[in-house]
């Protein structure tokens, strides 16, 4: 593989690459045919981001070695990271970049050539791993909005850094509010401030959701997008459905792509003590989806089951769970629990429960294994772009 | 009141018609932060399940519509009994009163000597001198004002019976001295400084419509 980065698109790599590590502490590197897809999911499995360049991106692209198959890369995001820590610096001195696997290596090369004839070039020892793809579409969800990514950073300004949630509908008039979302303290006596920010319609390209539409999500995890929407000089889109549902954050221009998709607090979540980012899981056996925290999962092991083809050696894959490729442990039967309990244990040496507990992760197993009625969010091709 | 465009309050009584309030500074300055570019700003007592300040704020904006931010700052009213805790401090008449040199430049003085010492000395007399000065084990540093003007005394007495040239000073925690000098954006339109010997320095500023007081204790 070789990713050949020029100009002032090393710059636009780097500042996706800082809105990623705002989300996972991994990366996923995968080189597709579409594009260079950059992904990652942050530990809770509550928030998924990522990013496609297309090959005009690049000065060079080349998915895979002919013959060869376009490796999988799982890296820490630090260690990616640690080669664009300094945007400052790679706008001003960075010429090229050029992230590049050959067959043999063990290490992802990123060489950064800079002005006055320096280059710096980074290691980074990687993972081989299955591709992290979480399946959802935009087209599904019933409401959208769109606007310039200005706008929207404008709109978060009032609310304090420190400010984990939000809450973002559409009030009386079709104004789009978005509010500050704190938890009910138990102890009265020290209460937070709440801001609540008011905008018109007419500052949104689009607009299409009735009043009352609202959610709330992580807005952290949401500032990770806007700073590079805002850099880039691009609409943002949000895309959302009912509470509970996760919502899809967009960017899109001819070069690339970035999708960002974040749970939201569902209904019973807001009047909850702990609001826990919950998503319904896909069940195999079972349509009615609960409500389960998925803190113990690990994804390797939800990688190895979702193999897109039954006879697939698995052989690149280095997991600690044996598994035999292709099968899926069956299920176990048992319900989950609706509150935030602990996980079913598993004995030791066996993959856990097949359960499909995330949302984004459904399954794109061959048929035999799939489940009968995919939910209709999460019906989207297995090919398409996670 | 003129200071307003419209102003309606409506204190605990007749007679006592005010009301107290404690907040959280930091909630208000943070409020009033996203109003620099503000067409208009309204603070309204609300309750929103609890007692709040509501602090309504209209930006400007580039297109029609406008946008508004509302910030809810959680608030304690505080029990008429209490008010007299809260009540400014009959403050001696000061021995001097001197109009204050640019705070700006003032500002910047007190920082550096911040670095030197804990407590600083300011002394100031009827004819328009004062001095900021630190001493420690290691050295003295004292920057002169010369010029300053004095404002008229209220006493005539107090006036004549004190030797023009006579220094009044005050010791005090050079720390306060800054959190009052730092919050100083604009120049006021008065800025007095009155000196109780050894006992307080009294700030009075005026800004058009606005009087900000501030009494540093010894």
């Amino acid at each position: 593989m070789k990713c050949l980065v020029t100009g002032g698109n090393v710059k636009v790599l780097g500042k996706a690459v800082h809105s990623l590590s705002r989300i996972g502490e991994e990366l996923y590197l995968e080189p597709l045919e579409d594009g260079l897809s950059l992904r990652t999911v942050n530990s809770s499995r509550s928030a998924y981001a990522c990013f496609l360049f297309a090959p005009l991106f690049f000065q060079q692209y080349q998915p895979a070695a002919p013959g060869q198959e376009a490796p999988r890369c799982k890296i820490l995001m630090k260690s990616f990271l640690a080669a664009f820590r300094s945007l400052a610096m790679v706008e001003k001195s960075v010429e090229k970049c050029c992230i590049s696997l050959n067959g043999r290596s063990s290490r992802l090369v990123v060489q950064l050539h800079c002005r006055y004839g320096v280059r710096k070039t980074h290691n980074l020892s990687f993972q081989d791993c299955e591709s992290l793809q979480a399946i959802f579409d935009p087209a599904l969800c019933s409401h959208v909005l769109r606007a310039p990514a200005r706008v929207l950073g404008e709109a978060v300004l009032p609310f304090p850094p420190a400010l984990a949630e939000v809450t973002l509908g559409i009030g009386c008039g079709r104004r789009v509010i978005l509010r500050s979302y704190q938890e009910e303290e138990a102890d009265s006596s020290v209460r937070a401030m709440v801001t609540e920010m008011s905008i018109g319609e007419e500052d949104f390209q689009q607009l299409q959701a009735q009043e009352g539409a609202a959610i709330t999500f992580c807005l952290k995890e949401f500032r990770g997008l806007l700073s590079f929407a805002e850099s880039a000089n691009l609409s943002l889109s949000i895309h959302f459905d009912a509470p509970g549902r996760p919502a899809i954050f967009a960017v899109k221009d001819s070069l690339l792509d970035g999708h960002f998709v974040l749970a939201t607090m569902s209904e019973s979540d807001l009047h909850s003590p702990e609001p826990h980012r919950l998503v319904p899981p896909l069940q195999a056996h079972s349509s009615t989806p609960h409500l389960d925290d998925f803190a113990n999962d690990d994804i390797d092991s939800y990688m190895i089951a979702m193999e897109t083809t039954v006879d697939s050696e698995g052989s690149r894959a280095g997991p600690s769970i044996p598994l035999s490729p292709g099968l899926r442990p069956p299920c176990s039967p048992g319900p989950d629990s609706e509150d935030n309990d602990a996980e079913p244990s598993t004995e030791p040496g066996t993959p856990p429960p097949k359960k499909f507990r995330s949302l984004f992760f459904g399954s794109i197993l061959s048929p035999a294994h799939s489940p009968p009625g995919p939910s209709p969010v999460l019906a989207e091709d297995s090919e398409g772009e996670g | 009141e003129n200071f307003f465009s419209e102003f309606q309050m409506e204190g605990v009584s007749a007679e006592n018609n005010a009301i107290y309030l404690e907040l959280t500074s930091e909630n208000l300055s943070r409020a009033l932060k996203t109003a620099q570019n503000a067409r208009a700003l309204k603070v309204k007592l609300t309750n929103k399940h609890f007692p709040c300040l509501t602090v309504s704020i209209e930006l400007l904006s580039v297109s029609s519509s406008s946008r508004i931010v509302t910030h809810d700052i959680p608030v304690k009213v505080i029990p008429r009994k209490l008010w007299k805790d809260l009540q400014e401090p009959t403050v001696p008449d000061s021995d001097v009163s001197i109009y204050l040199p640019v705070l700006k430049t003032m500002k910047s003085i007190v920082e550096k000597m911040r670095n030197l010492s804990n407590h600083l000395i300011i002394e100031a007399n009827l004819s328009g001198d004062l001095n900021l000065k630190i001493e420690t084990e290691l050295v003295c540093v004292t920057t002169h004002f010369k010029d300053l003007g004095n404002p008229p005394l209220a006493s005539e007495d107090a006036s004549q019976d004190r030797d023009p040239e006579q220094m009044a000073e005050v010791r005090i925690d050079i720390r306060k001295l800054l959190q009052f000098l730092a919050g100083q954006q604009v120049n006021p339109t008065r800025a007095v400084c009155n000196i109780v010997s050894n006992k307080l320095v009294h700030f009075d500023l005026l800004h058009e419509d606005v009087s900000l007081q501030y009494f540093i204790p010894a």
